[in-house]
């Protein structure tokens, strides 16, 4: 008999992954219930105004412009390392992969300080596509790499050119891969905030931050908040669709192999150039400009403030304590929620799983000012505390750390622990001693993303850092939106080391050579 | 089991998180509240440089430890007003006046120290006494020369919303320090007059969401002027040296509401627990050696307020100024102003 599907889940399991689900309801529940503080009225005429409507196009534009560039240069980018034979493949599979671990706001930095004249459409155009462009290359090559090559070698064999086969066999192929990928990139183009604010490109989320700082009230700011946080589930829900619809039915699987490459030919020296001026955009432009300023320390540059010793070491420290307790809390809620969703069925944690999905949908920026208000009226021992902001950080990198957690989970076989159950260990124990230990690799993948994550994370810490709290990125944020170029390159480089040794564990932990 | 050199750093890592996250929690309230060293909690909406720089000589001087929380002066202020009497701030110290009005109405505030209200002007600090000016700084036109002759720039302010204007302004409505100029040009021409002119603005402005966005949208030619503080002008300059910077500035004159100079104050919360270090650190602010440290400085762009002490070098001389004769309580809080804002969709 399966134990697992007749039992039901223990309590205290069932409490805990409620407890995750409940966090990620709050701040969305808080900022709805202040939003209605403004009044129908107020809120029409807030609403409805010209301004909304060019912010709101301001946004749409940059978002449509994004995802067909990311779209595009991922597509071809992906089909040329997967299916011709330039040279070093996993070279340039490698290097798409490194922009994840520099934040969209660092590359900002870097092309800001090259030259104020990327402070426009162009420019945040740029910075947003180079940052999130390996979320489309990342699902696309692997479609390609586990498609079939038997379909695009009988459409050649019927006489089809390398072009039409792509259009009319890869393409389709592709497309959800390609569209789930297209939308997280929206999604993330949305909720950005540091970025934009550097470009100074005005966008929803940047004016909800215009709104905070010039309104003494914060209900305003909740309203707009709302409508943001309603754009961005849109996007989640197109993309969650997208991706449960879109099969291409067939009778066999056939074998995922390596396909002929395609010669490259005369086209080899040109396409090799794209590729080098494709990294020069997304992994030298950051790295350079960090590394060049990091030489201006003593040039006239760096006036304004220099960065002192002792200030970047409390940084460094103070960055260190959030994001380790950030990803222990965030796989504290993670933990019991992944094994209920591996191990247990019922409506109730399908509820609580895709609850916590949800978080995926909200801006950092309307968790952080939800959280602020809600502590400051109702919990005001947490209010302003450290653990207040790991715990919206545990909001915000839930479903990061839930995806890992139930992968890793989901590969122990669960007759192992229905073998621990007959020899009669309890749950608690049976997930202690039998599942956490197998998936251990998995687990500790997740939070080291989880880490990366806060440790590159702006918006929330800029808002609520204990006081005199000062972390790598609210330095790096303090100096460049001051021109403070110079000043700001050593936490920038410390923020990029920190997330690329937890990136290098990463790897290594899941496997990756 | 046996662990695996993956294994063992992850359970180090997650037991050092645990660790340090505790040892964070633990820390915490110690820092803010412990006896024997009062630390002086700090709520700024002035520059994060010049609090650094404030804060470390004050620790140096004193022996006083300072905690800053930084923002902008309108969200600091709302904060200061939702936390009420239970606020962990012992002093608020801002960029512009109409924020400390509307804190000082509220009552808020206690009385300052009248030893440091005699150490400036007496009507550049609140009329009521509760709160002291610290520093002062100018609205300005900044204008690229590659784009406008000077001789072509408007005799005030108030010309900017007209139709001749239109593609060549740029402004920063959601920065701080754009609030009062509404305020005054709302004092000078009434709500109608004021209302009408932020929608000229609105049709001849590129917006931008601060007002480093805007110099540097005029140094590198992608608007002709834009309204200021000096203060931007002076900072960028000397980022990136004389040679390399195209913009300049253009100083209203004859009283012209474009003119109004801004004071930047402090005051200390009546909920503080520590009152004294609260108004040693105000006597700090408006002293002479503090005064002259900031002009010196090269990061801090104000005029200081004590007299006799010199302004920076790159800045025309404080005396030369020729501003709207406003009373900082004529000036009012900034609600307003907000208020229009938001009616002619700048916000």
């Amino acid at each position: 008999m399966r134990w697992t599907a007749s039992r039901r889940p223990p309590p205290a399991l069932l409490a805990a992954g409620g407890l995750a689900g409940l966090l990620v309801l709050v701040p969305i529940g808080w900022t709805g219930w202040l939003a209605t503080g403004v009044g129908a009225e107020d809120a029409a005429a807030l609403l409805f105004r010209p301004l909304v409507g060019e912010l709101l196009l301001n946004t749409l534009a940059l978002i449509a412009a994004t995802a067909l560039v990311t779209g595009m240069v991922a597509t071809a980018t992906a089909w040329c390392v997967e299916r011709t034979d330039l040279p070093g493949p996993r070279v340039w599979s490698a290097l798409a992969v490194v922009p994840l671990a520099v934040p969209a706001f660092m590359s900002s930095f870097a092309w800001v300080s090259l030259s104020p004249a990327f402070q426009d459409f162009g420019g945040a155009l740029l910075v947003v596509s180079a940052s999130y462009f390996p979320l489309v290359y990342l699902p696309v090559a692997a479609a390609l790499r586990s498609m079939d090559p038997a379909l695009e070698e009988t459409a050649r064999g019927l006489g089809l050119g390398a072009w039409r086969c792509f259009f009319r066999v890869v393409l389709p192929q592709l497309r959800p891969a390609l569209l789930g990928g297209v939308l997280l990139v929206a999604l993330n183009t949305l909720t950005e905030f540091g970025a934009f604010a550097l470009l100074r490109f005005r966008t929803f989320t940047t004016e909800i931050f215009a709104i905070y700082r010039t309104s003494y009230d914060g209900s305003e700011a909740a309203l707009f908040g709302m409508v943001l946080v309603l754009l961005c589930l849109l996007c989640l829900a197109l993309e969650a669709r997208v991706r449960g619809t879109a099969r291409y039915a067939r009778v066999a699987r056939g074998a995922p192999r390596r396909g002929t490459l395609l010669p490259l030919g005369r086209l080899k020296l040109p396409v090799l150039a794209g590729f080098v001026v494709l990294a020069l955009v997304t992994v030298g432009v950051p790295i350079g400009m960090i590394l060049y300023w990091l030489t201006q320390q003593s040039s006239a540059a760096t006036t304004a403030a220099g960065a002192s010793l002792s200030a970047v070491t409390q940084a460094t420290w103070a960055t260190l304590q959030l994001g380790l307790g950030g990803a222990v809390l965030t796989m504290l809620l993670a933990l019991p929620l992944g094994f209920l969703a591996v191990r247990y069925d019922g409506r109730l944690i399908a509820g609580l799983e895709r609850t916590a999905y949800l978080a995926q949908g909200l801006p950092g920026i309307v968790v952080a000012l939800s959280m602020v208000s809600l502590t400051i009226t109702l919990f005001r021992p947490l209010y302003q505390t450290s653990v207040l902001l790991m715990l919206v950080y545990a909001v915000l990198f839930l479903p990061l750390a839930l995806v890992g957690v139930r992968s890793a989970f989901g590969q122990v076989s669960r007759g192992l622990d229905e073998a621990s159950r007959i020899a009669g260990l309890g749950w608690f124990a049976t997930f202690c001693r039998v599942l956490l230990p197998l998936a251990g690799p998995g687990v500790a993948a997740a939070a080291a993303l989880v880490f990366v994550s806060v440790v590159t994370e702006l918006t929330a810490t800029l808002l609520m850092a204990p006081i005199g709290t000062r972390t790598l990125a609210v330095q790096v944020w303090a100096n460049t939106s001051t021109l403070a170029f110079a000043a700001a390159a050593p936490y920038a480089a410390l923020m990029m080391l920190l997330s690329m040794l937890a990136a290098w564990v990463l790897a290594r932990s899941s496997g990756v050579r | 089991m046996p662990l695996t050199p993956i294994r063992r750093i992850a359970l180090g890592l997650t037991a050092l998180g645990v660790a340090i996250s505790l040892g964070g929690i633990s820390e915490m309230p110690a820092n803010a509240w412990a006896a024997d060293a009062p630390a002086l909690t700090l709520y700024a909406a002035q520059h994060e440089q010049v609090i650094d720089m404030l804060a470390e000589a004050f620790t140096k001087q004193t022996g006083i430890k300072v905690l800053a929380h930084q923002g902008e002066g309108p969200d600091i202020a709302n904060q200061l007003i939702q936390e009420g009497k239970t606020s962990p701030a012992d002093v608020y110290f801002t960029e512009n006046s109409p924020e400390l009005m509307l804190l000082d109405e509220k009552k808020l505030f206690a009385p300052v120290n009248p030893a440091t209200l005699g150490a400036v002007p007496r009507q550049d600090s609140g009329p009521s006494g509760n709160w002291v000016g610290v520093l002062a700084r100018e609205n300005v036109l900044a204008f690229n020369p590659a784009l406008i002759k000077e001789t072509a720039l408007p005799a005030s302010l108030l010309d900017l919303a007209a139709p001749a204007w239109k593609g060549k302004l740029a402004i920063a409505p959601s920065d701080g320090d754009f609030l009062p100029l509404v305020s005054a040009v709302l004092v000078e021409k009434g709500h109608d007059a004021t209302l009408a002119w932020l929608k000229g603005l609105k049709a001849n402005a590129a917006v931008f969401d601060d007002d480093e966005g805007v110099v540097a949208a005029v140094d590198r030619g992608a608007a002709a002027t834009g309204i200021i503080n000096s203060y931007y002008w002076a900072r960028l300059l000397t980022e990136q040296g004389a040679e390399k910077t195209h913009a300049q500035i253009y100083h209203f004159g004859h009283g012209d509401v474009g003119a109004l100079v801004n004071i930047s104050g402090a005051a200390v919360l009546a909920s503080s627990k520590h009152k004294e270090a609260a108004q040693q650190f105000l006597a700090f602010l408006v002293a002479a050696p503090t005064q002259a440290m900031l002009a010196k400085s090269d990061v801090d762009f104000e005029y200081p307020l004590a007299p006799g002490v010199a302004a920076n070098p790159q800045m025309k001389p404080f005396a030369e100024l020729q501003p709207p004769a406003i009373s900082l309580s004529k000036l009012g809080d900034d609600r307003a102003a907000a208020k229009l804002l938001r009616e002619a969709g700048l916000i």
